[in-house]
């Protein structure tokens, strides 16, 4: 029974602290302005929307991986899976909640983008090197 | 023998665990997060320990369980006290260090006693179970004082982007935990299944302490009441 309680509380709690955290990687990438190229291969100048996100995600996964955001663009991505869970099952229900979970959507996409971004300059610095070496 | 999963699971998480020490290095936040940094470098020596016991002696021996508990017992009252240094970091302005020392030692003390109360009822291999215990409870406790420390954090209007993502790490971390242990007490047949889980999950928090060392600016600001708003 206590057991039962706990693993409920944690479950809860887990999910809460989960958001918040995905939230947050969100809330620090949404401050960075997109360079002119980035918003030009994205359709993304200000503001994304979250149809952009798999179109964003793909072309993430054309350039080359950097280690230290491989997995805050993996925790976006079950985030995101879990906003499309809430968009078709409750947010059917709550139209704020719908609101919400398209904007949430489109932050997630912004963080792609800014994340496409850090990739592009990353590769670009490793092929100045190269040109060096 | 070790397995081509243990060896991945053991390295990427002894890698993670150095990375946070080395980041906090390099961005010069070793001292102001000092209880941290303890932490993970405690936990990269328990993972050479665990390597070499898990070499010897494989995953699924009375060794490595033994090892892995007493050494994940000690390991929590590091964390708790690092989490308890994330309190003094948020409640640095109000000047209520000693209370707040005070109520962690004491709070620390409560758990232990009663583990002990409960284990000494029902075990007779009490150490052993006492260190089990120990554990299972001081994940809860973590939890509930991470999401108190969330609470605070709204209230006063912390903005520190860094510190809150470090406290939301924590919570995720600690409410993994206290769920498996929650599971592993509710179906004790699933403990086989998923002794896997708990390295695992302990990937999570180097990963994204290292994360935020990383590529959060000292500087750099949220606003945490937005992170916290759903629609009604």
């Amino acid at each position: 029974m206590m057991a039962g309680i706990i693993l409920v509380c944690s479950v809860v709690l887990f999910l809460q602290f989960f958001v918040f955290y995905c939230r947050s990687l969100i809330a620090v990438s949404s401050k960075q302005v997109l360079s002119p190229e980035v918003q030009d291969v994205t359709g993304i100048s200000r503001t994304a929307s979250g149809e952009d996100f798999a179109r964003v995600m793909q072309l993430l996964q054309l350039c080359p991986e950097r280690p230290e955001d491989r997995k805050s663009i993996q925790a976006i991505g079950a985030y995101f899976s879990l906003l499309n869970f809430l968009r078709s099952t409750i947010a059917r229900m709550v139209p704020s909640m719908r609101v919400w979970t398209e904007s949430e959507r489109g932050h997630c996409a912004y963080f792609a983008a800014v994340a496409l971004e850090r990739r592009i300059s990353f590769s670009r610095d490793m092929l100045v090197q190269q040109m060096d070496a | 023998m070790l397995g081509p999963a243990d060896w991945v699971i053991w390295m990427l998480g002894t890698l993670f665990e150095a990375a946070v020490v080395v980041c906090a290095l390099h961005r010069k936040s070793l001292r102001r997060y000092f209880f941290l940094n303890l932490y993970m470098l405690f936990s990269v020596f328990v993972s050479l320990g665990r390597f070499q016991v898990l070499l010897h002696s494989g995953r699924s021996s009375v060794e490595y369980r033994y090892f892995y508990f007493y050494s994940d017992a000690l390991l929590t009252i590091v964390l708790y006290f690092a989490l308890i240094s994330l309190y003094l970091l948020v409640f640095q302005e109000l000047h209520v260090e000693r209370y707040l020392r005070m109520g962690a030692v004491l709070l620390l003390a409560g758990t232990a006693w009663f583990s002990y109360a409960v284990v000494s009822q029902s075990s007779h291999r009490m150490l052993t179970h006492f260190a089990f215990e120990l554990s299972q409870n001081l994940y809860f406790v973590g939890m509930v004082l991470t999401y108190v420390l969330w609470g605070a954090i709204l209230k006063l209007r912390e903005t520190r982007a860094l510190l809150v993502q470090l406290v939301l790490s924590l919570g995720v971390y600690f409410s993994t935990f206290a769920a498996s242990y929650a599971m592993s007490n509710l179906r004790p047949d699933l403990f086989s299944h998923i002794t896997y889980l708990f390295p695992i999950v302990a990937c999570l928090l180097p990963l994204s302490w290292a994360y935020g060392f990383w590529r959060v600016a000292e500087d750099a600001r949220i606003v945490p009441a937005r992170l916290a708003v759903v629609p009604r």
